[in-house]
């Protein structure tokens, strides 16, 4: 069979005689089932209208329910309806044309070289809505027909769907007889086409009914029927299409009438969108809005978003995840219940035969699920067939079975911003319910541990497989795209671990080495360097291949002239023939992001290798905490008592200062800085000033915590938090800000941020300066000032991630089928469009670069140099 | 300068072009024949012209446009 193609879609609004040609009958009664439980004739489940229950066939194609695409019927309105969507569109129309001969507000030669315009444009595929625009706005400043002669009245439109010539109302029947007038030359010159859309088709006057596939009502557990809400919205506008009929027959005065038509328009206005402002959504009876049919289209969970673009899967898993470092960055730990429930397929062939077999004779963990037979059926394998199955078994067939150690899966954790996100790791069941990951890998999904949820996806084809495993494994992700540098790494304890066994010189006794290096396959230890004794340096070079770097440590205070190697900071890292001379392993040198040794490893020993490193140095990191002990508690910020006298007395100098400043700007001695105005000048001074005095508070603390101290050694090392968030703990929070500017809001009218200063005032304390630290506590004002703060940056964030968000999926939507071919251009996949002539202007595979750059000199000379 | 180098491409050399990258004429990004740039270096619709950036990455950066 030659596949069909869909070469274009044309959308057309429906003419009332199409309507009726594509219906397959008239609906007049609102009842849907007769007491017998039979749908009645001529009612919403007319049996002609498609078939939903198994086992009955469809009165107008003979199809059963699956095959049966279901077919339209149709409703006779008594009096015509606005169309809410066309609602606005029908304003502009009414404004644009007489309002007694039908005409175009237009001169004819005028008219045509618009429509003129139009065509050149759609020819070109080019937008013409702003020539439509134009015909609309001249056309609605005409006061007199150029026809006809006759004045022109302005028309106002009321949401939803009013229309008033001055104060006389149009009803859809006044509005559709003025549509009918005008010609099919004038139709154009409002940018549409006139077989496609004759403007009168906005104003309903026979409405489609929907077939009951598209509306299929679900029997209860009570064994009672529950329509869909179009099915009750139809029955609404049938009812009251009835009672308007009978009405208008018995010759009810025109004010009835006049109601049940509008009311016959509520319902269909809410039958199309029942989210129209200006009116009540029509509700359920439990209160529940109805969801009618731009509503099955609309947002997140609409047809389009929610059914077109994303679908649920099958062979897909979710659970919270938790560390486990002991298993290696490339496997996920799976829980057996997952493990069960999930299957991989095996391709029965004369080869595995018996494997099969076997597997589905197992009535344990790594055991059949299913058979899929050679004819597509599938067969549960159950201990009462289990046997049978095996006999039967023969090449073709598939076995579904359960998910074991060593399968590849791909594991995703959303959002999926960049191709990180989802990454294929090696299955190990493991006992309890989370998905278990190494903590190394947290970086590239940025996750972490307070809940976070995982999905887990099994290929299902031995492509897909393999694929996984060579394009998707974690290894292969290492080195990141976005910044050419490895982007899985340590952290946290891994780092501090280094830290702590690779500063200075530290002596470890044999058994403390062989405690260490446990985990690890080292098989013969490096000689005692310290008489007798190892050193943590000895211990962190058993894990190095063989590479030589040098480079500063993350705990570099950055000296003016770097000594290196007699660095006093033992901030200097030398590694010479896989061996760590000098310098202490930090964030810089096997830190996510940072890890200058991952990166050296990855490009000269490749993935592989550099998976091997990851997974030893985290092993080893966290042997080497435990060895060393760690922790951190609230009383690891106390600080002496002469530490707080230093620390009030650089806050009192700087407030002090302040008052100092701002009794020089009362006086009028503040001298302006240049292209500052007074104020600004005031503001940024005393900014300054208190900046100044908060991190001279936290230098002080800083040294009285020393380097020993728990928080400082994970800020320096930049295992965790930073000096500022340990300033505010021990030492003074500080400024706290709205907009970048100290807190000024509050009481406008006095000019003072709370009723307790005086107007006016401008010093530190009125204007949100935080003297205390988290671990004293904050006075009232403070907390309210810091709250200020505090929901400042939590907007920040919400407003943030929200149009990043959006900003994601245009740019996905705008770029997903570029690809770069073999000739290095970029092109679109369709069309063939060039959209770059070389990728990225270079060329260059920012996964391959060195931290951005195409080539890195100094490496290659360093290179060269050590072979000699 | 303000404007990168703007060139236009004989017609054997257009051939060429158009013939290395296996595309034709309409595939190419586009530039309007009245746009300040090609009036200058006059180009006419249908031409190609070659531009010549510098770039902060791949040093000389070289892009072509079709005159519409
Ligand atoms: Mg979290
Ligand atoms: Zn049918
Ligand atoms: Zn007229
Ligand atoms: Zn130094």
């Amino acid at each position: 069979m030659i596949p069909k193609r869909i070469s274009a879609i044309k959308f057309e609004v429906l003419s009332p005689q199409e309507i009726r040609r594509m219906s397959v009958g008239k609906i007049i009664t609102p009842e849907t089932y007769d007491d017998d439980g039979f749908p009645i004739e001529a009612g919403l489940m007319d049996p002609r209208l498609g078939v939903i229950d198994p086992g009955l066939r469809c009165k107008t194609c003979g199809g059963k329910a699956g095959e049966c695409p279901g077919h339209f019927g149709h409703i006779e309105l008594v009096a015509p309806v606005i169309h809410v969507g066309y609602a606005k569109l029908i304003a502009k129309i009414l404004n644009a044309i007489c309002r007694e001969c039908g005409r175009i507000l237009l001169k004819d030669e005028k008219r045509d070289k618009f429509i003129e315009e139009i065509e050149k444009r759609k020819k070109l595929g080019q937008d013409y809505e702003d020539v439509v625009k134009e015909v609309f706005r001249i056309t609605k400043a005409v006061k007199k027909c150029p026809h006809c002669g006759e004045e022109q009245i302005e028309i106002k439109f009321e949401k939803p769907t009013f229309y008033y010539e001055g104060e006389h109302r149009l009803t859809p029947r006044d509005v559709r007889e003025r549509l009918e007038k005008i010609p099919n030359e004038d139709v154009l010159a409002f940018g549409m086409d006139y077989k496609a859309v004759r403007p009168e088709w906005m104003v309903i006057t026979v409405l489609p009914v929907p077939p009951v596939t598209v509306r299929p009502s679900i029997i209860l557990e009570s064994g009672q029927r529950s329509e869909d809400d179009l099915t009750h919205k139809l029955v609404d506008i049938i009812r009251i299409n009835q009672r308007f009929m009978e009405n208008k027959e018995a010759g009810a005065p025109q004010l009835i009438l006049e109601d049940l038509w509008e009311l016959l328009q509520y319902h269909v206005t809410t039958y199309l969108d029942n989210e129209v402002s200006g009116i009540p959504p029509a509700r359920h009876r439990s209160g529940r809005p109805l969801k009618t049919l731009a509503q099955r289209l609309k947002g997140k969970e609409g047809r389009f978003r929610g059914s077109l673009s994303g679908k649920r899967v099958n062979f897909s898993a979710r659970t919270v995840i938790s560390p486990d470092p002991n298993l290696s960055i490339n496997e996920v730990g799976v829980p057996q219940v997952i493990a069960e429930e999930l299957t991989v397929p095996l391709f029965v062939t004369e080869k595995n035969i018996e494997i099969a077999r076997e597997f589905v004779l197992r009535t344990e963990h790594p055991k059949a699920n299913y058979v899929i037979r050679d004819d597509g059926k599938r067969i549960r394998v159950l201990d009462a067939n289990r046997e049978e199955i095996a006999d039967m078994l023969e090449p073709g067939w598939i076995v579904e079975r359960q998910l074991m150690d060593g399968d590849i899966v791909l594991f995703n954790r959303q959002p999926s911003l960049h191709r990180m996100s989802i990454m294929a790791h090696y299955v190990r069941v493991l006992p309890y319910k989370t998905f278990r990951l190494n903590p190394a890998v947290c970086p590239p999904y940025n996750a972490d541990f307070d809940g976070d949820e995982m999905n887990l996806h099994v290929p299902q084809s031995l492509e897909a497989q393999a694929e996984a495993k060579v394009l998707m494994a974690v290894q292969e992700h290492i080195l990141s795209p976005r910044f050419g540098g490895p982007i899985i790494g340590g952290i946290h304890d891994h780092i501090s671990g280094l830290y702590l066994l690779t500063r200075g010189i530290k002596k470890f006794t044999k058994e403390e080495v062989m405690s260490i290096l446990k985990p690890l396959s080292i098989e013969e230890l490096p000689e005692p360097k310290e008489d007798g004794y190892w050193t943590g340096k000895q211990i962190f070079s058993c894990i190095l291949p063989d590479i030589t770097i040098e480079f500063k440590a993350e705990i570099c205070q950055g000296c003016e002239e770097c000594k290196k190697e007699k660095c006093e900071y033992d901030a200097y890292v030398i590694i010479r023939n896989g061996e760590l001379i000098s310098g202490t392993i930090d964030e810089k040198a096997v830190g996510a992001f940072k890890g200058i040794i991952i990166d050296e490893i990855t490009r000269k020993y490749g993935n592989e290798e550099a998976k091997k490193f990851i997974d030893d140095m985290t092993q080893l990191a966290i042997r080497a905490i435990m060895n060393a002990g760690f922790s951190f508690g609230i009383d690891d910020e106390d600080i002496p008592e002469e530490a707080i006298n230093q620390i009030r007395e650089v806050i009192a100098n700087a407030e002090r200062e302040v008052e100092r400043l701002i009794e020089a700007y009362k006086e009028g001695n503040l001298e302006p800085m240049p292209g500052r105005s007074l104020e600004e000048t005031l503001e940024m001074r005393i900014m300054r000033e208190l900046g100044k005095a908060r991190d001279q508070a936290g230098k002080i603390a800083g040294r009285f915590l020393g380097m020993d101290n728990s928080a400082v050694i994970m800020a320096v090392s930049g295992a965790r938090g930073s000096m500022l968030n340990l300033t505010q703990m021990a030492a003074c929070i500080g400024q706290q800000s709205v907009r970048g500017e100290r807190i000024k809001r509050g009481y406008t009218y006095t000019n003072r941020t709370l009723s307790h200063f005086k107007p006016g005032d401008l010093g530190a304390k009125a204007r949100g300066f935080v003297k205390s630290s988290y671990k004293e506590g904050l006075s009232p004002i403070e907390y309210f000032f810091h709250a200020m703060g505090g929901r400042e940056g939590l907007v920040d964030t919400a407003v943030r991630t929200s149009q990043s968000g959006y900003l994601q999926r245009r740019l996905i939507n705008a770029l997903q089928d570029l690809k770069v071919e073999y000739d290095g251009t970029v092109r679109e996949q369709t069309s063939g469009m060039l959209v770059q002539f070389r990728y990225g202007e270079d060329g260059i595979d920012a996964m391959k670069s060195f931290r951005g750059k195409a080539v890195d000199v100094k490496r290659i000379v360093a290179e060269v140099l050590n072979k000699e | 300068m303000l404007v990168p180098k703007h060139e236009v491409l004989s017609k054997e050399e257009a051939e060429e072009l158009l013939r290395s990258l296996g595309i034709k004429k309409e595939q190419l990004p586009k530039i309007k024949a009245t746009d300040p740039i090609a009036k200058e270096i006059g180009a006419k619709v249908g031409d190609i012209v070659k531009i010549t950036r510098e770039s902060p990455t791949a040093g000389k950066s070289i892009a072509y446009r079709l005159v519409i």
